[in-house]
């Protein structure tokens, strides 16, 4: 088998919250045998690079393999948060489907 | 023996309905159990703070007769518990709202406990203010202040309930703590047991945005599919002696729980998994594991605890000026660079006739609009496309009303200046309200607990520790 481009949205599913100006995305694989391949290719840079031009200052991720998830946290991402921001969109609870969309390559 | 706590909503603004079938099945059990609603977010505070400034009789949940009237006759015939943070900026008015209710259900007897101590808005000079987590503002002007409130835990709540509070109203809590009093009231948990009140904390974490574990803000058609999402069970959490968490929905709802829900919930607004802070005991996820034990139920073990901190988040609530938004729609051939064309209108008029400081964003919506940055890098990076119909959206903001009304009228005026076919503008302006958050030494934020039965007998007040 030869290893597949598939986005992350194929074999991952994700929920987004917000606290004032920061985001948690928590990422969570279907398949557990998908896990190492995400641990590896969603990386805190890559993370940071998805939602730099937002202002992103910076990301934090905790690895919770027991559950075959991530949790990522997100810094200054929101542009002022529900409260101050004015995007439509205020609590970022839409920017799971962008990072569901970077893609990834699983082994074959 | 398991207790149950079930969810009747997760936000102000909710389904009003919800609550039915959750207490048709804590009846149906007849097991110990109490109700909550979770109705109070970061921002509604204020928007309560403002209405009881301009009314002393509001302040509270707009919608708490729509939310307590289809349940509360029921709750009171079979000793259901109802705790909610739905007192919002003026708990006295919403047990004067809850004891008319009840006296209409003919509960003259039924009792409201409230809990106060939270609105510092008074107090905020006097108090010894810690920066809260990444935040280093300093606090607002005064006469800017909306309101101040401290994140409550369990105990004022467990001690009303203790009182015999048939409906326990707070206004800002933590929102485990709506769950955890109840369980700590049953269980007779000591409030230094920190695994069972993390356990405890858990269970309320995952039950008090309602839906969000059965189904809610979770379902993406052919990839996780949600039956009945028109009649979605809310959620019921069991909670053993000892900690242990099954989460469930009542009979022949709609939704579902599953791993997928649970883990999804789990994770919900929390920033680091191993120390999730509340006002009762930091919780650490980070064992966690959950276990799907038969058709919508799912338990959830490996939570630990460990102690409560010292200094409790108070969330400062401030007048921000105005923000307006507008938009207008172009569709059909050309729709994209027609919208584009308006935008690049707008600006050269704002140039012209409004402030430098007035903060603006256009979105295209329809084509990029909710992930792209108030400067526009992503959409003007966006590879060319050629949407049926665009969206043009206008978002103002500024310190001053008139500049924000200004701008939206420019934006009307494009019906008759902008380009071709244009249509379906609609303008609205709100205050904008911002938040800033602290930490407050617990010894400076004492809570009292007011009881009144409905017939309008005041009980005694007690303040109690924590």
């Amino acid at each position: 088998m030869t290893a597949r481009r598939v986005t992350l949205h194929e074999i991952a599913h994700a929920r987004a919250g917000d606290k004032g100006n920061r985001l948690n995305l928590a990422l969570f694989v279907y398949d557990p045998a998908d896990y190492d391949a995400v641990v590896a290719q969603v990386t805190e840079q890559r993370v940071l690079e998805t939602f730099a031009h937002r202002g992103a200052t910076r990301v934090r991720r905790h690895l919770l393999p027991q559950l075959a998830g991530m949790n990522l946290v997100i810094d200054a991402v929101l542009q002022g948060g529900v409260n101050g921001a004015l995007n439509l969109d205020g609590h970022g609870k839409s920017l799971s489907f962008r990072l569901l969309a970077l893609a990834v390559t699983l082994p074959g | 023996m398991t207790f149950l706590v079930g969810c009747g909503a997760g936000f102000s603004g909710d389904r009003t309905d919800a609550a039915e079938a959750v207490v048709d099945e804590l009846v149906r059990r007849g097991e110990p159990c109490a109700l909550i609603f979770e109705t109070l977010g970061e921002r509604t505070l204020a928007a309560a703070q403002r209405a009881m400034d301009a009314d002393p009789g509001a302040g509270y949940e707009p919608l708490l007769a729509d939310y307590l009237s289809p349940v509360l006759d029921r709750c009171l015939d079979h000793g259901i518990p109802v705790l909610g943070n739905f007192g919002a900026a003026n708990p006295r008015a919403a047990c004067e709202r809850i004891a008319a209710l009840m006296r209409a259900a003919d509960h003259p007897q039924g009792r409201m406990a409230r809990v106060e101590g939270d609105d510092l808005r008074e107090r905020l000079a006097t108090l010894d203010l810690a920066p809260w987590d990444a935040e280093h503002e300093s606090l607002p002007a005064r006469d800017a202040i909306i309101a101040a409130n401290a994140y409550l835990g369990a105990p004022p709540l467990a001690e009303a309930l203790a009182r015999g509070g048939d409906v326990v109203v707070t206004g800002r809590v933590a929102d485990p703590a709506l769950a955890l009093a109840p369980l700590v009231n049953h269980f007779g948990w000591p409030w230094d047991d920190w695994d069972r009140l993390a356990a405890g904390a858990l269970a309320g974490h995952l039950v008090e945005c309602g839906a969000q574990v059965t189904g809610g803000y979770f379902a993406d058609p052919g990839y996780k599919d949600v039956p009945g999402l028109a009649v979605l069970g809310y959620p019921i959490v069991e909670v053993d002696r000892d900690g242990g968490i099954v989460v469930t929905k009542p009979r022949d709802s709609g939704g579902l729980v599953t791993t997928q829900t649970v883990r999804e919930q789990l994770l919900y607004e929390i920033h680091d998994p191993a120390g999730y802070v509340t006002p009762d005991v930091v919780i650490d996820l980070s064992g966690v594991e959950v276990n799907q034990q038969g058709p919508d139920r799912v338990a959830v073990t490996g939570v630990r605890g460990r102690p409560a901190p010292e200094r409790l988040k108070t969330t400062v609530c401030y007048d921000a000026g105005w923000q307006g938004e507008a938009g207008i729609t172009y569709a059909g051939p050309n729709a994209l660079p027609r919208a584009r064309l308006a935008a690049e209108t707008l600006r050269e008029r704002f140039a012209r006739r409004l402030p430098a400081d007035l903060r603006c964003r256009f979105d295209y919506i329809g084509h990029v609009s909710v992930f792209g940055d108030d400067d526009g890098t992503l959409q003007s990076e966006a590879p060319p496309t050629a949407p049926a119909e665009v969206r043009l959206r206008l978002a103002v903001a500024h310190t001053g009303r008139a500049a924000v009304e200004t701008a939206t009228q420019e934006l009307l005026a494009l019906y008759c200046t902008g380009p071709a076919g244009g249509g379906g503008v609609r303008r609205h302006h709100r205050r904008r309200v911002a938040t800033v958050s602290f930490l407050v030494p617990r010894a400076q934020v004492p809570t009292r607990v007011h009881t009144l039965d409905a017939a309008g007998e005041a009980a005694t007040d007690t303040e109690t520790g924590r």
